[in-house]
């Protein structure tokens, strides 16, 4: 069939099939199908060495580009992303203040801050914040599960918007303060 | 029996005693009610074994709806029949409990048997093979490991101990902490929903395989959840579970795969 139709000889003997009675015969079908059929003998152990020779070949089928955005991974996501950024900044910051402790004293960190102006102030604070509150109540979000609570999608759901809702609220507090 | 061929007789010149010349003898037979045509588009991720070389594609079918039943697999059955018979994908139950037809529909994963067509005509509807799996054809996925991790786990009783002369009994509570996991059809849904599964595939069991390990270890009848437990105490097997809940959320049986994986871990923290 496939090769009939590689050779475009498909409609051709589809059409022989309402063609008078000779064209039709399956001894005529048979010699124009078996001359484009080319077949190559292979014993029964190399089986294995095509289908390996496929299995390289083969894709891998797309995962987070087309999976629905769910609550579910995408507050997990946040979480590592979240816990990264805040501790790239806690672990940089205190190596920095080991390696100069004079240009990052307390002091020198207050006094600049308050050189900036207000709208910097406020956008520095939020992207401070946000996460912060964000990593905070979703880390007990999680303690939740380890101890068998909420390991339900409807548990998930309530408390994932719980952990929203709060992350908002602390955030503005946080940039108020 | 007589009279009653006399009466249809009679009912039979009385109708036609009642046409008028205007009315011909087909419009006095019933019509079928014609619905209109709804066309609607779906686009099913292609890539042929045959021509390595091509990148997979999205290609676009349109059908109408109003010809084809309500389900996903309906749909796909209709253009594998009507319009392109080099579409491949797998089926056979049509009713949720073979679990061949696993594949992502409009970004989730789910049987395609179960799943419902979007009547909306002006969206169109994505189907995609199994996230993140190696594919055979179109949307048929390689399940080998998938397959091979479930085997790994020994689904399977395990008592050294049999009763003689008598079956295995269990108690309504021990039975009852089957429910919820027996019911896995092994469809793949869950496990290849898990960004960790994703990532981990070679070492990290996924939820599938865990729900079934813990399936064995609940099981009052085994006597081998020791055993079953060394199993998983290490990096790899469990702990790559960060509990997302994207198996839970996406399982087309509506189990939970996560809550059977927290109580593993649970019972893991406890030894």
């Amino acid at each position: 069939m496939m090769s009939t139709r590689a050779l475009g000889l498909g409609s051709a003997l589809r059409k022989a099939a309402f063609s008078p009675k000779i064209a039709r015969s399956q001894v005529v079908r048979n010699i124009v199908a078996k001359r484009s059929i080319q077949t190559q003998s292979l014993p029964p152990s190399a089986a294995e060495t095509i289908l390996n020779k496929q299995r390289l070949l083969r894709p891998s089928s797309p995962h987070f580009t087309i999976y629905q955005p769910q609550l579910t991974w995408i507050a997990s996501i946040a979480n590592r992303i979240t816990g990264v950024g805040l501790s790239v900044l806690l672990y940089g910051y205190a190596l920095a203040y080991l390696v100069a402790p004079e240009t990052f004293s307390s002091a020198v960190v207050v006094d600049f801050v308050a050189g900036l102006p207000d709208f910097v102030k406020y956008a520095g604070k939020t992207i401070l914040a946000a996460p912060f509150a964000f990593h905070s109540w979703n880390g007990l979000r999680h303690l939740g599960w380890d101890m068998g609570k909420f390991v339900t999608i409807k548990g998930v759901y309530s408390t994932g918007y719980a952990v929203l809702g709060a992350t908002a609220v602390s955030t503005v507090a946080l940039v108020l303060l | 029996m007589q009279s009653l061929v006399t009466r249809s007789a009679a009912s039979t010149w009385r109708s036609s005693s009642v046409r008028t010349f205007a009315s011909s003898a087909a419009r006095s037979q019933a019509v079928p009610t014609e619905k209109p045509v709804l066309q609607k588009e779906f686009k099913i991720y292609r890539w042929n074994p045959d021509e390595p070389a091509k990148k997979p594609t999205l290609q676009s079918y349109t059908i109408d709806l109003n010809q084809t039943g309500p389900m996903i697999l309906d749909a796909l059955i209709k253009i594998k029949n009507e319009i392109d018979p080099t579409l491949t994908f797998r089926r056979s139950c049509r009713e949720g409990i073979c679990g061949s037809c696993a594949m992502n529909i409009n970004g989730q994963n789910t049987l395609a048997c179960l799943c419902r067509i979007d009547r909306n005509p002006s969206k169109d509807t994505k189907i995609y093979p199994l996230p993140h799996m190696y594919i055979v054809k179109d949307l048929v996925p390689d399940l080998t490991n998938f397959y091979k991790q479930y085997k790994s786990i020994e689904p399977y009783l395990k008592n050294d101990n049999p009763p003689v002369g008598r079956e295995f009994l269990q108690s309504q509570e021990d039975r009852k902490k089957l429910d919820g996991m027996y019911e896995c059809i092994l469809c793949a849904c869950c496990s290849t929903s898990c960004p960790s599964y994703w990532w981990n595939q070679d070492e990290y069991l996924g939820p599938a395989t865990l729900m079934a390990a813990y399936r064995w270890m609940a099981d009052s009848r085994d006597s081998y959840t020791a055993q079953r437990k060394e199993k998983l105490q290490n990096e790899m097997s469990l702990y790559r579970c960060h509990t997302i809940f994207n198996c839970a959320r996406t399982c087309p049986k509506g189990l939970n795969p996560a809550k059977a994986i927290a109580h593993i871990k649970m019972e893991l923290a406890a030894d």
